[in-house]
């Protein structure tokens, strides 16, 4: 595959303006398998999840293709549930889908897929389909109130100085 | 807040209210300057434009008769800003990722915190 010279050392963030899709893209120093692993095996999982601030714990974790996932992240002394369906586990990809229970009706599929560059990194391509605009503007500016209160003002300098 | 940005991006949810947006990047225009591209009547271009309105992407002056409209560049500021938040959190999450990775490639034994990844930050590495 053609990659080209464009590195994603930084999470690199797409809200789609045609459909409610958010993507991400992210270069590891890793192999697609280690990335895969990162994202199945789940002790490894709940280890690079979320912050420091937030335990998580999972109740089911079926990793195959219609197998179950769920976990319990607490917050603050606030439980949230997330749960969702591995719908497809393959060598480099994992397709699934996501709620989180506080909007249960609400389920996003998601798609990550690991590109192996060649170069000992891999690129790791993920995406969001949120089932309308609105549910994907809520996921956006939830950002808002989770982990993010470091690095606010270095953030606002860079939108200051017009780098972003 | 949240509401505000929801307004937004609901009113950018639409092809032709994100037309006109573009259209107004360009410069001020009037209602019928707007209409003109589109096989819509005036009162359809309206309504959108009061959608726009109603979540300060645009504003029209109240000059005379032509009341030209006006993009709201601030607001994408604050889309800019949102984004960004969200963005900050996934980078958080994949760096704590990095640092699983680089344990998983020094072996189970030999854990090396500070092992050196060519990530551009600033070295405050320990």
């Amino acid at each position: 595959m053609s990659t080209t010279a464009t590195r994603y050392p930084e999470a690199a963030i797409e809200a789609d303006k045609e459909v409610p899709i958010i993507r991400i893209t992210r270069d590891f120093r890793a192999t697609p398998a280690q990335l895969m692993k990162a994202h199945t095996d789940p002790e490894l999982f709940v280890r690079w999840n979320g912050p420091e601030t937030v335990s998580s714990r999972i109740v089911e974790w079926d990793v195959r293709d219609g197998g179950s996932w769920r976990y319990i992240s607490t917050h603050e002394g606030q439980d949230h549930e997330f749960r969702g369906c591995f719908h497809t586990v393959g060598e480099d990809k994992i397709v699934q889908t996501f709620t989180w229970m506080g909007m249960p009706d609400q389920v996003s599929l998601e798609t990550m897929w690991f590109e192996d560059l060649g170069d000992g990194t891999t690129r790791l391509h993920a995406q969001s389909l949120c089932d309308s605009f609105a549910d994907r503007d809520a996921w956006l500016s939830s950002g808002m109130e989770v982990g993010v209160n470091e690095g606010y003002k270095a953030l606002d300098r860079l939108l200051e100085a017009g780098e972003l | 807040m949240a509401d505000e940005l929801s307004k937004v991006f609901a009113a950018l949810a639409d092809p032709t209210r994100r037309d006109i947006v573009a259209r107004l990047a360009v410069s001020d225009a009037t209602v019928s300057e707007l209409a003109a591209p589109y096989d819509v009547s005036i009162q359809a271009v309206s309504k959108h434009l009061k959608v726009l309105e109603d979540a300060g992407l645009v504003s029209r002056t109240r000059e005379a008769q032509k009341r030209p409209v006006h993009l709201e560049a601030e607001v994408f500021d604050l889309m800019t800003k949102w984004i960004e938040r969200y963005r900050k959190r996934a980078e958080e999450r994949y760096q704590r990722l990095d640092a699983l990775l680089a344990e998983m490639n020094d072996g189970p034994a030999a854990s090396e915190p500070g092992d050196d990844i060519e990530t551009p930050q600033e070295g405050k590495a320990s």
